[in-house]
């Protein structure tokens, strides 16, 4: 399945769930950890990846859909 | 005595003595299983009432999936000066009217403040710590095989690794590691006489209030430099308000690590193909899959994750009142079937990160990136430094924190 994935940056808690789920689409901004996107429209070997992303963010901040 | 699903449900014809107290006790000769009562609850439906300590009756909340959704719901409260809010024990019901940190406030408040601290948790920053904590484990190791067998596994190794690594962390001299870890062991351990204690808690916020100044005038690479720049150089924090957050993360990093490190040692031990694939492992994805599976598998906050209703919410036709307590059993959620199959076995193999050992919701544990660096460390080193390490003791003569806050064993003794 091909996905698109957003972030809602405001109910983010910054716990680094999803950097370690899925690296190459998710970062931390510097000052507070924040979530930030590194690609929305990711391949589709990492929709795994950023489902399960999605589903271990503590603050549901993480939307995926089929694209 | 048999409960039918008709009894649990049925809220007009439920005695009182037909609701059962809670925390209830685990199976003896079972000590890496929630209490079975707790199992037979999960199995007739989402949630019950359970009573506590002080009579009061909130709802027990038993499956992931319910667990989930109520932790992430902003109609459900952290705030601990709410009337229905479940305390866990008299002593933190009086220590949660005192000290209003941030783990007992909602957003908007708990985000902005939280928000404050979470930069130097970040997941590249934490990785940034893994060779000096890998230095710390190997020394510690070091001490252990060059001193007396058995050990205590706990006292030697389980206790001051958490403690070197917030010294770590916080950007604690090396010259003061002897003064931070004799005040912190203090601290924690549950037989040091209360003036002692407390005598141990402001000799370190004494400590940390000193060090904060220096850091203002010489800012290092650590987090009490950061935050001190950051946040008390612009009066967003002040002194005291950073020496206590250290002293906070101490506490909260220390006993909960300390006690997945000695319980994940028994738990392996007990398990001996699993510590063989993580003893004999090179792979840092199995040692960090062993790790999440560990936590799931232990689940060693076993009180429950505390909260209150601010609105009426149904809960899969169960309707939660206004002003009802709430207690989630993360416990057994991490043991649901559901989700984890098989989910009464320990497998290194499984896929365990969908676990709420940390809890879920905005709450989630602030140290757990730190946590995870610090237990893979550990689980990658020790066993392969010492593949003969053994219990010196039977299962059953080790004593385990049955009545802790956190679950975990007092002392491990221990040969090679």
């Amino acid at each position: 399945m091909t996905v698109r994935v957003s972030v809602d940056q405001d109910r983010c808690i910054a716990s680094g769930q999803c950097v370690r789920t899925a690296p190459s689409v998710f970062g931390q901004r510097e000052e507070d950890g924040v979530v930030t996107l590194q690609q929305a429209d990711p391949p589709d070997g990492l929709t795994k990846d950023v489902k399960l992303a999605a589903a271990v963010c503590p603050a549901l901040a993480i939307a995926v859909s089929e694209r | 005595m048999a409960h039918s699903l008709t009894d649990i449900r049925d809220r007009t014809g439920t005695t009182e003595r037909e609701i059962p107290q809670y925390p209830m006790p685990r199976a003896a000769g079972c000590p890496f299983d929630p209490p079975p009562a707790l199992r037979d609850l999960q199995a007739e439906g989402p949630l019950s009432k359970v009573r506590l300590w002080d009579g009061s009756t909130p709802w027990l909340v038993t499956r992931y999936a319910e667990q989930r959704a109520l932790l992430a719901d902003p109609r459900v409260s952290a705030d601990g000066s709410h009337p229905g809010y479940p305390h866990v024990s008299a002593n933190l019901k009086f220590r949660s009217t005192r000290d209003a940190s941030f783990i007992r406030m909602d957003d908007p408040e708990h985000a902005r403040i939280r928000r404050m601290v979470t930069g130097p948790f970040a997941v590249r920053q934490v990785e940034s710590m893994r060779p000096g904590i890998q230095r710390i484990v190997d020394g510690l190791i070091d001490d252990l095989l060059a001193g007396p067998k058995p050990a205590d596994l706990v006292q030697a190794f389980a206790l001051p690794v958490p403690s070197l690594v917030i010294c770590q962390l916080l950007g604690v001299p090396y010259a003061d590691h002897d003064f931070f870890q004799r005040n912190s062991r203090l601290l924690i351990n549950r037989d040091t006489p209360p003036d002692q204690a407390q005598a141990a808690q402001t000799a370190l916020i004494g400590y940390l209030d000193q060090l904060v100044g220096e850091k203002l005038a010489h800012p290092g690479d650590d987090l009490l430099s950061r935050l001190a720049t950051e946040r008390v150089a612009t009066g967003e924090l002040t002194r005291h308000d950073l020496a206590s957050l250290g002293r906070l993360l101490l506490v909260a990093g220390h006993e909960t690590t300390a006690n997945m490190i000695a319980l994940g040692t028994v738990a392996l031990l007990q398990h001996p193909d699993q510590l063989a694939a993580v003893r004999d492992s090179d792979d840092p994805a199995l040692i960090a899959a062993a790790v999440e599976e560990l936590l799931r598998y232990l689940s060693i906050v076993h009180s429950g994750r505390r909260r209150v209703a601010l609105a009426d919410i149904d809960v899969g036709g169960q309707v939660v009142r206004q002003g009802d307590g709430l207690v989630m059993a993360n416990d057994v959620a991490n043991r649901d079937e559901s989700v984890f199959s098989g989910a009464g076995e320990l497998d290194v193999h499984r896929d365990a990160r969908q676990h709420v050992a940390f809890g879920f919701g905005v709450h989630q544990c602030l140290g757990q990136p730190l946590a995870r660096v610090e237990l893979q460390v550990v689980y990658g080193t020790l066993y392969r430094r010492i593949p003969t390490l053994a219990l010196a003791a039977g299962l059953e003569e080790i004593p385990f924190k049955h009545d802790g806050l956190v679950y975990g064993v007092y002392e491990l003794p221990v040969t090679w």
